[in-house]
């Protein structure tokens, strides 16, 4: 560790980047289940959490993991679970439930190779629509992801805001590569990102409280559970004090107030990075770990006079689509650089104006996509062969 | 009060009991948090003005944990039904009574699925008919008590409806027990269990509470030698309390043996570091 | 400036701790940028282990290293494994106990006697290699000068708890001497 000017640099996996980057957000209690490659986040918070007053449990599986951290949560702690793809999928019902119930919490999924066990110790990006569509019935969800160690320290903070702004859980969907890879990180100083907290409802004891009732913006301001105001919380469709109901009308306004709270509010929810993107021609669109060879094969090529950009997305989910299709408008083709056999690249598609013009370079067999990948596949489009 | 729970189910009188016992206790409705899964033995806690949450199928216990970890001083109860406590969240049982997690499990056990409507479960007796069993079951029970046993709870009692009295003097015991308490009542579906398997009607079915059970002796041994129902059904069931010992209580655990060192070890590395 | 190192051996020689600590003295010993992977799995628990380090005074993207300007190899497997690919006019070090080396036409060989080193630093018994990985790093300094011995120290001191610390660095100070004295090129 050595100082700098604001901050601590270190040396650090990405995994215990995101148990560092959870505790500066104010994360206090963590439940999980040990999993390759995200286990290194449950190693280092059993540690961390105790030092700074916060709760570390191993929980049974990941099911238990997420339904312990979902009931934390209500009681006013900022709460995190991570796993990856194997675990995720048991964790569907209880993301649900974290919907329903409008439970703030992050989740990390450490993406590996699938289906089924898989590859534990490859790198693979196959969990993005797993993320999205995982869990039954119409909703929305918010899903954010990185590439380098300082973007994923800020991502984790972003997370944790995300998810208190809105109460939904936020997934932090990185890969083997981001998560086991040891590089720089400065560990900003106390204060230097703003953190949001529980917006907590003004309405004082004994009075009657609406604990599912949104403001105009959204919005619902949260009493503690367990504390001042006694209300019910339930997966079911519910009224405004959390009672089961099934009135049509009831259950209409919670699915639409469900969604357009974070649909509506798209805009605020958009994190991209971008690079040479005003003129380019070939316009890469990438995430993650692939990004990285993105970065690198677009910096290559510009040394050599190509138009190349490169859109990096740190918000999968909801899908940035107007602004892939402002972007892309100017570029003779997009190519979606991924580890899986194309998932988001069909969002491309359907975002732009020619999806006939948008290709998939992916690489499925464990290995890190490479930059020669790319070039190749770029070179292979412009009809100039391998 | 309207409710959701057929003429003749049990679960009112295990909500009547509980009431009673809250009331025993003299605790603050702001100091109890009621979790419960899915199920007719979930709806329980929609019906009393207590922080109360509807959770998952069988994952109550998870939920309950994080609640009690986060918040140690309140009190926490979890009313599962016999499919929900031992079937799919068997797993989570057999944990929160490992780690003594201070969690008042109550199993109210009706041997059937009566919300989805009449399935066996794993408390139902071998050969007890169900509308997934119409041929009689063939799986054998799970032993309430001694699955709990097993898995370290440091409370355990059985009750039945019948027993109302006993079972609010159980269930305060239980609630201000240190650690994970499980009290497993007996409980009657006349709609399904009683008509699938002839056993009568509600009060056919409580009698049979009464005459086919047998007191467990003040140290919770078992009069007559007899080990229980995995034996068969014909034997009475013991009931009664038949643990209640003193082990070190998990938040506290975690408190003393792990946050305290660990806070302790964080401030005298600052301390060295600070010139 | 961009070199990139691969570290290979078998586990339980350090060569990944190694790799580590070579990375960390390049970030707070030089400045410099640094990036490590390592290959996980079934393969990393007793097997072969391998680490890639790259180092920089840029930024580093892609992260792992398929054509090593440095390769360093302490198993005959590692070595057949990955000597084909050292860049053309790169270097293979390998310590001869472990690695029968065969010819390659674009890349330079090196070989240090590290396992013996250790073993003579250690009274002689041949059981233990430990310190076999940090003996290394500071052959490495010598031939490789993008980190510096000292910056190497630091990163030991750093790294190891006060009782393993001594022997670590009178193992680095041996692996400089092993530079001058020793070392065989081909």
């Amino acid at each position: 560790m050595t100082q700098t000017r604001s901050g601590t640099v270190e040396f650090l996996q990405g995994n215990e980047v995101c148990a560092e980057a959870a505790i500066y957000a104010g994360m206090r209690f963590y439940a999980g289940y040990p999993i390759t490659p995200s286990t290194e986040i449950a190693e280092r918070l059993a540690l961390r959490l105790p030092q700074v007053g916060g709760t570390c449990i191993q929980m049974e599986d990941e099911i238990g993991s997420l339904c312990s951290v979902i009931g934390a949560s209500l009681t006013g702690m900022k709460g995190m679970t991570a796993t990856s793809g194997p675990g995720y999928s048991l964790m569907q019902e209880a993301v649900g439930y974290a919907i329903m119930a409008e439970v703030p919490l992050v989740i990390v999924d450490v993406q590996r190779g699938g289906p089924s066990t898989g590859l534990p110790t490859h790198a693979s990006q196959g969990d993005v629509m797993q993320v999205r569509w995982g869990t039954h019935g119409d909703h929305a969800i918010v899903c954010l992801s990185a590439s380098t160690h300082q973007d994923l320290f800020e991502t984790m903070i972003r997370a944790f805001n995300v998810s208190e702004t809105f109460r939904t859980p936020v997934i932090v969907l990185i890969d083997e590569i981001v998560g086991h890879m040891r590089e720089p990180v400065r560990i900003p100083d106390a204060g230097e990102y703003e953190l949001t907290e529980r917006l907590l409802t003004n309405v004082p004891r004994d009075v009657d409280y609406h604990p599912y009732l949104p403001r105009e913006d959204g919005r619902l301001p949260m009493s503690h559970f367990g504390g001042e105001h006694r209300y019910n919380v339930t997966g079911l469709y519910h009224d405004m004090w959390g009672f089961p109901s099934d009135n049509p009308q009831v259950t209409n306004d919670l699915i639409h107030h469900l969604m357009n709270k974070l649909e509506n509010r798209k805009r605020d929810l958009t994190f991209t990075k971008e690079w040479n993107t005003t003129d380019a021609d070939i316009m890469l669109i990438s995430y993650g770990a692939s990004a990285r060879s993105a970065r690198h094969i677009m910096e290559d090529r510009r040394a050599v006079g190509m138009r190349m950009g490169l859109i990096e997305l740190q918000t999968l989910w909801p899908f940035p689509g107007e602004l892939i299709r402002e972007r892309c408008r100017g570029a003779s083709y997009v190519v979606v650089v991924e580890m899986n056999m194309g998932q988001i690249v069909h969002e491309v598609k359907a975002a732009v104006e020619r999806p006939e013009r948008v290709f998939l370079a992916n690489r499925v067999d464990g290995e890190m996509i490479t930059p020669a990948d790319i070039k190749h596949l770029v070179r292979v489009i412009q009809g100039k062969g391998i | 009060m309207p409710h959701i729970w057929c003429p003749g189910c049990g679960h009112g009188i295990v909500l009547n009991s509980l009431l009673r016992a809250v009331e025993k206790l003299q605790l603050e409705r702001n100091d109890i948090v009621m979790i419960s899964g899915i199920g007719c033995s979930a709806r329980i806690q929609g019906y009393v003005d207590f922080h109360t949450m509807h959770t998952l199928h069988g994952r109550a216990l998870a939920f309950a944990t994080g609640i009690k970890m986060a918040w140690p001083l309140l009190k926490v109860i979890v009313p599962m039904g016999d499919g929900d406590a031992l079937a799919i969240g068997g797993n989570h049982f057999i944990h929160a009574a490992r780690r003594n997690i201070d969690v008042t499990a109550i199993i109210m056990n009706n041997s059937i699925y009566g919300m989805t409507g009449g399935q066996h479960s794993p408390l139902t007796q071998c050969g007890d008919h169900a509308t997934t069993a119409p041929y009689g079951t063939v799986d054998s029970p799970f032993d309430v008590v001694q699955l709990a046993s097993a898995a370290g709870a440091s409370f355990i009692a059985r009750t039945t409806t019948y027993h109302a009295r006993d079972m609010t003097r159980l269930l305060a015991a239980a609630i201000e027990h240190k650690g994970f308490s499980v009290v497993e009542v007996l409980s009657q579906c006349p709609t399904y269990y009683g008509r699938k398997n002839d056993a009568g009607d509600a009060v056919a079915m409580m009698e049979r509470f009464r005459d086919e059970t047998v007191k467990v002796t003040a140290d919770g041994a078992v009069p007559g030698d007899r080990s229980g129902r995995m034996d068969g059904a014909h034997e009475p069931v013991p009931v009664g309390l038949f643990r209640r010992e003193e082990r070190p209580e998990y938040c506290e655990a975690y408190r003393t043996r792990v946050m305290e060192p660990a806070l302790e070890q964080a401030q005298s590395a600052a301390r060295d570091v600070s010139p | 400036m961009i070199q990139r190192f691969l570290f290979s051996g078998t586990g339980g020689q350090g060569v990944i701790t190694a790799a580590q600590v070579f990375a960390e003295a390049a970030i707070f010993g030089e400045g410099l940028n640094a990036v490590q992977t390592q290959v996980y799995g079934p393969e990393a628990r007793g097997g072969s282990a391998r680490s890639d380090v790259i180092i920089a005074d840029s930024e580093i993207w892609f992260p792992k290293v398929l054509e090593p300007n440095v390769l360093i190899c302490l198993s005959q497997f590692a070595y057949d494994r990955y000597s084909p690919l050292v860049r053309p006019g790169g270097v293979a070090i390998t310590d001869p106990f472990y690695v029968k080396r065969w010819q390659h036409a674009t890349s330079r060989a090196v070989e240090i006697p590290l396992h013996d080193t250790i073993v003579s630093l250690q009274g002689g018994d041949g059981g233990s290699v430990h310190g076999i990985n940090i003996c290394l790093l500071g052959a490495l300094c010598r031939l490789i000068p993008v980190v510096s011995l000292e910056s190497l120290q630091s990163a030991v001191r750093r790294r190891f708890p006060e009782r393993y610390l001594e022997r670590n660095l009178l193992a680095l100070e041996a692996g400089t001497s092993l530079a001058h004295e020793r070392i065989t090129t081909f």
